[in-house]
């Protein structure tokens, strides 16, 4: 059976997949930030400070909803949803930034950057930063400050730096390109406050450490709720962190499906997709070694979803091994089958998702469909979709 | 792991003559393919002791604008695996010796052991892996042994002293010394870490070591070869053939710059 760290080594390697390709010059901040969040893990003050922030600040635990009329369509499954779109700032990113801005205060440095896609990790670390007094400057591609211009200005009015990324290809890939950039260079001072499962070691680890409340919280919600284990947990997939955070606790549980859904964009046969682990190859991207979208010259080739926060080449090292050894399995939802389930959660539950996590609820309507009504599903609602209300004003033609 | 590369000749020739060696990097496919061919005759030309060629890479995390706009041109003109490998030919046909500096992925996707075969087989001397750390490269340097070539790594400012002996341990040909934490660019100073980090390295290992990033002109290259065996300049080169108006004055001003570069490592000791 598996072990439930899934690390064989201490070199941060999910077998073949993981590990640390990097700079030299990076090394000595990866190794000091892996001995800083080994010994927090440890720390009862440090877990008593982030448990009290996640409960007085975020809003945690966060609630689980049964999703009634949604589930009519759904096959007559139960669906459950996890409601980490009701936490501060709107979406389970939160969970993350909170313990590594902790985490940064703990090794004197006083300044944070990150990259971010949708803008919703960013706006996290600039709330974090605001909240704890550390300097933050958030990297993003131009493409994508224009998609999300709304989070560009929730981020300048917590006090951010945005600084839009005009190399590459102008998204997230090119955004994390330019956030190493500078901390090789202001690495004494800055801490780089990664938004998902992927990135060197320690990052996967961590990032899914921080993470895995989501499932431990959602695994006796459930149970309680409906007296056992869901028979699947679904969650939609970019880099993977609120995947990995509600898988985690279930990966155990070897009759609980996991399933990931992986952005299809326009289908995954026509190239123009972000589903990293269905339609990508071996190869070593940002740091680690995973699946990743590239050409026969190792080349990383452009992603496309009408989600920005899946729009990665790239996925966490940990999808890669699980989806290897057959515990989890990975799926592509189009633009059109997402758009199609946010539009029906919005009008049967009340609840506007984020375009990512509808990527989730469309895996949830084909699952449902086939395992019929004595199914239950659980699926992590990632985020909400204030932030999505122009692109879907535009896709659905709602004049603004 | 012992090896007779046109790289390893170099350092005991320049050793032997008490100076300095000036090595040169260069993407593939930069400015053309053709163009690129072109810089490397000048190169060998003008006094040149060692060239790199740069495998253009769509994510290239630790190179500043200068570099990054050149691989994207690199690019832009199909370059690929077979273009480096052309290239790398070229230059060992000018009488320098060459390696490939490339970042990883290229690499494990073309396969390492034949990767490393290829570079034996164009005449090349070894690879620089600036984003391969030792632990991850143990199928690397199973290639490497077989076919003869050396293994590059970089070391940093920041790399600890235990860490200094386990990378120096697996280079071969040289050590790349980055003079700095940051990333590729011309810089308006030599570092103080540089010298810094050449002692520190001098204490841990008497393979050859060159230093890199930051080195634009004929005072810094003769401040860095007062202390080190090899002076790297890439993004120098790149900005001229940037800011030339056309190739002919562009080759001209590679020219003059490796001419003065050359004479700053004779000046030195």
């Amino acid at each position: 059976m598996l072990d439930a760290k899934l690390v064989i080594d201490g070199l941060g390697h999910f077998g073949p997949y993981g590990g640390r390709f990097v700079p030299e010059a990076l090394i000595g901040a990866l190794e000091e930030l892996e001995v800083a969040h080994t010994s927090a893990l440890q720390d009862p003050i440090f877990q008593a400070e982030l448990t009290e922030l996640h409960r007085s600040y975020s809003g945690r635990p966060s609630i689980i909803t049964e999703a009634k009329r949604f589930a009519e369509h759904a096959g007559g499954a139960r669906i459950i949803l996890k409601r980490e779109d009701l936490n501060h700032t709107g979406s389970h990113k939160i969970n993350n930034v909170l313990g590594q801005a902790l985490l940064t205060k703990r090794m004197g440095k006083t300044r944070i950057i990150a990259e971010t896609g949708a803008g919703q990790h960013g706006v996290a670390s600039a709330t974090a930063a605001a909240l704890m007094g550390l300097e933050c400057v958030v990297y993003m591609g131009e493409e994508d400050t224009k998609r999300q211009s709304l989070n560009v200005a929730r981020m300048k009015l917590l006090g951010a730096q945005v600084v839009p990324v005009t190399s590459g290809s102008r998204t997230l890939k090119d955004a994390i390109n330019e956030a190493m950039r500078d901390w090789v260079t202001n690495v004494e001072n800055t801490h780089y406050l990664l938004g998902t499962v992927a990135g060197p070691h320690p990052f996967p680890t961590m990032v899914r450490d921080f993470h895995k409340i989501i499932g431990e919280e959602a695994r006796a919600q459930v149970i309680e709720l409906t007296g056992k284990l869901p028979d699947a947990v679904l969650a939609c997939v970019g880099g993977g962190s609120n995947a990995i955070g509600i898988f985690h606790d279930f990966i155990k549980d070897k009759d609980v499906r996991l399933i990931g859904l992986e952005a299809g964009g326009d289908g995954v046969e026509t190239g123009r997709h972000a589903a990293t682990i269905t339609g990508g190859t071996r190869g070593v991207l940002h740091g680690t070694r995973s699946y990743v979208l590239q050409d026969e010259n190792g080349q990383t080739v452009e992603s496309h979803s009408i989600s920005a926060g899946l729009d990665y080449p790239g996925v966490g090292p940990e999808h890669a091994y699980l989806h290897d050894i057959g515990r989890a399995e990975y799926r592509a939802i189009t633009d059109a089958q997402a758009m199609a389930a946010f539009a029906l959660l919005c009008k049967t539950e009340g609840i506007i998702p984020a375009i990512e996590t509808a990527h989730a609820l469309a895996g949830a309507l084909q699952v449902g469909n086939e395992l019929g009504p004595d199914a239950t599903l659980l699926i992590n609602l990632s985020g909400r979709g204030d932030k999505d209300v122009q692109t879907a004003a535009d896709y659905f033609g709602i004049p603004l | 792991m012992s090896t007779n590369t046109e790289l390893d000749q170099l350092f005991v020739k320049t050793r032997a003559e008490n100076r300095a060696a000036l090595i040169a990097y260069i993407p593939a496919g930069f400015p053309s393919q053709a163009g690129c061919h072109k810089v490397i005759e000048v190169l060998a030309k003008a006094g040149v002791d060692a060239i790199e060629i740069g495998y253009p890479y769509s994510d290239p995390v630790m190179d500043g604008p200068t570099i990054q706009a050149a691989a994207t041109q690199a690019l832009e003109n199909g370059t690929g695996v077979t273009e480096v490998f052309a290239a790398l030919k070229h230059a060992t046909e000018q009488g320098v010796a060459a390696v490939v500096m490339t970042y990883w992925n290229p690499i494990e996707k073309y396969g390492a052991a034949k990767f490393a075969q290829a570079i034996a087989d164009n005449g090349g001397s070894g690879v620089i892996t600036p984003d391969l750390t030792i632990e991850e490269s143990d199928e690397w340097r199973a290639a490497v042994n077989t076919s003869s070539i050396n293994p590059i790594y970089v070391v940093a400012p920041s790399t600890k002293p235990e860490r200094l002996v386990k990378v120096t341990d697996q280079c071969g040909g040289f050590i790349y010394a980055a003079s700095l934490m940051g990333v590729t660019g011309a810089r308006t100073g030599i570092s103080s870490g540089a010298g810094e980090l050449v002692a520190r390295l001098r204490k841990v290992s008497n393979k050859p070591i060159s230093v890199g990033l930051g080195v634009s002109n004929r005072e810094q290259a003769k401040e860095v070869a007062a202390f080190a065996d090899g002076v790297i300049v890439g993004s120098a080169f790149i900005k001229a053939i940037q800011d030339a108006p056309d190739e002919e004055s562009g080759l001209a001003a590679v020219a003059h710059l490796a001419s003065e570069l050359a004479k700053g490592v004779r000046e030195a000791r």
